[in-house]
């Protein structure tokens, strides 16, 4: 006999049968524990006695039995009377061991429904055929759609309240069909059932002849377990660069786990939104026979052949397949579900892959209410709404659209410490610094690497490569500092130059003086600046430039050029006039040699 | 994919992710399976690095074969190995074996409030010096933000509720009825000053996989789980006093197997053995509140 809940699951067959998670959603008091009780009776996946222990308190206390009353007892072994979250049951058919998550039908849980229901490979929607579609019916369809759980069956329940007559139950399917449709939800099929009599739960109910189609159990048994999504494009977003020195250990390791396609030692792989380019030099393992190739579901490791700078938060693709978005604008979906509404104005943080970056709300395109589908226009979006926004990042992060992979489509949102809604990318825009980046991942790409990697450089020199961009108003001595800074770290023999913005104008920028190039030659020549740091950084130097009034924008351009950790910003000189993020800030020099002192100890150099 | 290999990947995403998010993080390890899982787990996620520290609370009730076991491995693997304790309940034998405390309130004493002023830095932190193969007093006494703990939602009623980012307020408090959302593999990985979160990467483990992973992995374990000639083995390993073995005659790891899926335990719960969950009602979901694992 198979048992259910906590202790007993170690029946389950682990070795013979397939797993499946089945999440269990719809309105409140439309029988879900109903059914689940009902399941578990009729595959004999109760512990011992326990149907007969329930009914027997049933009848002491002149209560008639319920199939549901199962599950709290089983509940409330298991959850001491707590039922606000997922809880989970096993049960089995000849095919499959199951894993039953009831979610809450509190419209105050939906957070707990989702967080059950993204964990299932399908869902069953039960409907009270005496009550009809309610909200939750319409709101927990709508959020299957969003969570991407493509085998939905509808179980039509209560059909002994309604005589097991056949026209209300077509008119539920007419009407629910139609709902679904408009949320991209195709149900595998609706089944008529009463949970309470058993009717078409575990047999093929003699009350309603009308119905021919397959039982609950048996569309169990019919839906598919996910395959691992081994055919699309390779997407591995990189969770961390590992150098564990210990034991002499010299490996450096990109690590991630692998959310779609394979890759094989020696293929050239692209890391995006940077561009970088290498290839597999081997895939890392731990007591397990070396690999060759290795696919979606893995949690992997790489050696590469050419020693790249990449870090957390990039998507490490395979060359030659479907390039995927790099941008700091997006059109999205998203539900919300945070005790704070989405607002504009506030700063987010905005997690997708292992990227986490921060968020602003730019506009909201419209509002649903996800019970019924009527849109409106809103200045926020409340607890428990959906809704289709423009978001603006601080950066810009590689990710898909859904229409191509979803997995790497997904992104959450958090709100004050919290994850406080989740949502999907319709569409990549355009932000301001697209133009760069384009040129960036470019030169990226078609960089010549070289035999000395930039750790070596750095072993070598005996400090990293920096920049440090000195700005300021057009009175202050910011070449006065760089140049006084640049001697002394020559003198302690120190790799450094220093470059003033007006030295670039007239040698790599004639042309721009020359034909006032537009658009927008300011930030061309910013451009070109980055450019030109990006090269003295390669080649491990500590590089000073001096320019007046660097803006917001400007750092904007730098940073699509040069990793942010590398620069440092300080502004000199009275107060700030222009938004840049500044690191530090130097009021006068009169004493230049504490300057450069106090500039050396914030830069570790 | 297999169903072990399955459950493999996602802990080892799980304590990846953890890693990457927590400045102080480290390891709680009982020295029973679940958590000696768990350390193998870690050293293949980070190949065969472990890159936090691992955390014992010692009750001084262990069975000595258990202290034993963890030096071995530690100076083995070389593990960064610390361990608390509550040196003042000790001194003043406020214990269920002195016969001045309760089986529950000698587990608060010894475990709970152990743990807690472990993890918040407030009592010493001793760890173990690989050169001269001995403890000495950390010097390290930040709190740790990131705690890793190998609990499993099937072992008793309030796991199954468990997030695998799980936040604990300032007094190491759970709020059950107010759990983060969980959703696509993003977890919550921020947290306000003076809060942290316990991270469960075997969550969706069973007892079973427990020890069919322990099988394939060949991963060493106490003997004390064995039947050693005496028909009586241990399940669950815990304090002496406490802990009772279970009659048995699973010699190996394909004994216990075997047993779990066919024979008497299939249907009887594992902690079984463990007085304390038995002393009162809702007692181990109070403990667990509070901070015991």
């Amino acid at each position: 006999m198979m048992v259910k809940s906590g202790n007993y699951s170690n029946k389950r067959d682990l070795v013979n049968k397939q797993d499946m998670n089945i999440v269990i959603v719809g309105h409140v008091d439309h029988g879900k524990s109903t059914v689940i009780g009902r399941l578990l009776a009729d595959t004999n996946s109760l512990p011992e006695g326990k149907l007969e222990q329930v009914k027997e308190t049933c009848r002491r206390n002149s209560k008639p039995f319920e199939y549901a009353f199962l599950l709290d007892a089983l509940k409330d072994e298991q959850a001491q009377g707590i039922t606000i979250d997922t809880a989970r049951c096993f049960f089995q058919t000849e095919r499959r061991n199951y894993i039953i998550i009831d979610a809450p039908g509190h419209i105050e849980f939906l957070k707990n429904m989702i967080t059950g229901a993204s964990r299932a490979e399908a869902a069953l929607l039960v409907i009270d055929a005496s009550e009809g579609i309610q909200e939750n019916s319409r709101r927990h369809g709508y959020m299957l759609s969003m969570l991407g759980i493509k085998q939905v069956c509808v179980l039509v329940n209560k059909m002994d309240l309604i005589g097991y007559s056949e026209k209300p139950f077509r008119r539920i399917e007419k009407q629910y069909r139609r709902f679904l449709k408009k949320v991209d939800v195709e149900p595998l099929c609706f089944i008529p059932i009463s949970a309470r009599e058993g009717d078409n739960v575990a047999n093929h109910s003699g009350k309603m002849p009308w119905y021919r189609g397959k039982n609950v159990l048996e569309v169990l048994d019919s839906f598919e377990n996910e395959q691992l999504p081994e055919d699309k494009p390779f997407r591995m977003p990189v969770q961390d660069v590992y150098k564990f020195t210990k034991g002499g250990d010299n490996r450096r390791i990109i690590a991630g786990t692998i959310e779609t396609g394979k890759i094989s030692v020696g293929d050239e792989v692209i890391f995006y939104p940077s561009g970088k380019r290498t290839r597999i030099k081997s895939i890392e393992c731990f007591n397990r026979e070396p690999l060759s190739s290795i696919g979606a579901g893995w949690a992997a490791g790489f050696t590469v052949t050419e020693q790249i700078y990449v870090k957390r938060g990039e998507i490490m693709c395979r060359a030659n397949e479907l390039k995927p978005k790099a941008t700091g604008r997006m059109l999205v979906n998203l539900f919300w579900l945070g005790k704070n509404p989405l607002v504009k104005d506030k700063i987010y943080y905005l997690k997708l892959g292992t990227a986490k970056v921060g968020m602003q709300l730019e506009e909201i395109r419209s509002v649903m209410d996800a019970s019924n589908l009527v849109s409106r226009k809103k200045e926020q979006v409340d607890r428990n709404e959906v809704a289709e926004c423009i978001l603006t990042l601080d950066r810009h992060i590689a990710f898909d659209l859904m229409s191509d992979i979803a997995k790497t489509s997904r992104f959450v949102i958090v709100d004050d410490y919290e994850i406080s809604g989740g949502g999907i990318v319709i569409s990549e825009l355009e932000d301001q610094t697209s133009w760069v980046r384009d040129k960036v991942i470019m030169r990226n790409y078609k960089w010549i690497g070289s035999e000395i990697s930039a750790e070596t450089r750095a072993l070598k020199y005996k400090h990293n490569a920096a920049l440090i961009l000195i700005t300021g108003e057009k009175q202050s001595p910011r070449k006065e500092l760089g140049r006084a800074l640049e001697k002394q770290l020559f003198d302690d023999g120190k790799l450094v130059y220093y470059l003033g913005m007006g030295s670039v104008l007239y040698g790599v920028d004639a042309d721009l003086i020359d034909h006032k190039v537009i658009p927008p030659s300011r930030q061309e020549h910013i451009r070109r600046l980055t450019e030109v740091a990006h090269i003295m950084l390669d080649a491990g130097m500590i590089f000073i430039i001096s320019a007046r009034e660097l803006t917001a924008d400007d750092y904007d351009v730098i940073c699509t050029g040069i990793p942010s950790e590398k620069i440092t910003v300080i502004w000199v000189g009275g107060e700030k006039t222009t938004d840049i993020p500044v690191n530090m800030y130097i009021d006068s020099i009169s004493d230049i040699d504490e300057c450069v002192r106090m500039v050396r100890k914030h830069v570790k150099l | 994919m297999n169903h072990l290999d399955k459950l493999e990947n996602k802990s080892i995403h799980i304590l990846r992710e953890a890693y990457a998010n927590f400045k102080n993080l480290c390891m709680l390890w009982s020295i029973g399976k679940d958590s000696t899982v768990l350390l193998w787990l870690a050293r293949k996620a980070f190949f065969g690095h472990v890159p936090f520290p691992l955390v014992h609370i010692d009750t001084h009730y262990k069975i000595p074969e258990m202290i034993e076991y963890r030096d071995r491995l530690a100076l083995e693997w070389g593990l960064d190995m610390i361990y608390g304790e509550n040196r003042e309940a000790l001194d003043k034998k406020l214990t269920y074996p002195d016969g001045n405390a309760t089986r529950i309130e000698c587990c608060k004493l010894l475990k709970t409030e152990a743990l807690k002023n472990t993890l918040n830095g407030k009592w010493p932190r001793y760890r173990l010096n690989h050169a001269k193969g001995a403890y000495e007093i950390d010097s390290n006494t930040e709190p740790y933000t990131g705690v890793i703990v190998g609990v499993r939602a099937d072992e008793e009623g309030s796991r199954s509720k468990e997030r695998y980012f799980s936040p604990r307020d300032r007094n190491s408090d759970w709020d059950i009825g107010d759990q983060p959302p969980e959703f696509w593999g993003q977890f919550k990985t921020d947290f306000a000053p003076g809060t942290h979160l316990r991270i469960h990467p075997l969550l969706d483990w069973t007892e079973l996989d427990i020890w069919e992973y322990m099988k394939r992995e060949n991963i060493p374990t106490v003997s004390l789980y064995y039947d050693h000639g005496e028909g009586k083995r241990y399940r669950s390993l815990g304090c002496w006093p406490c802990t009772f073995p279970v009659e048995s005659d699973a010699k190996d790891v394909d004994g216990i197997i075997n047993e779990l899926k066919t024979g008497k335990f299939a249907n009887i719960a594992e902690r079984s053995g463990r007085a304390q969950d038995k002393e009162d009602g809702g007692g181990l979901e109070e403990l667990r509140k509070g901070g015991y694992m």
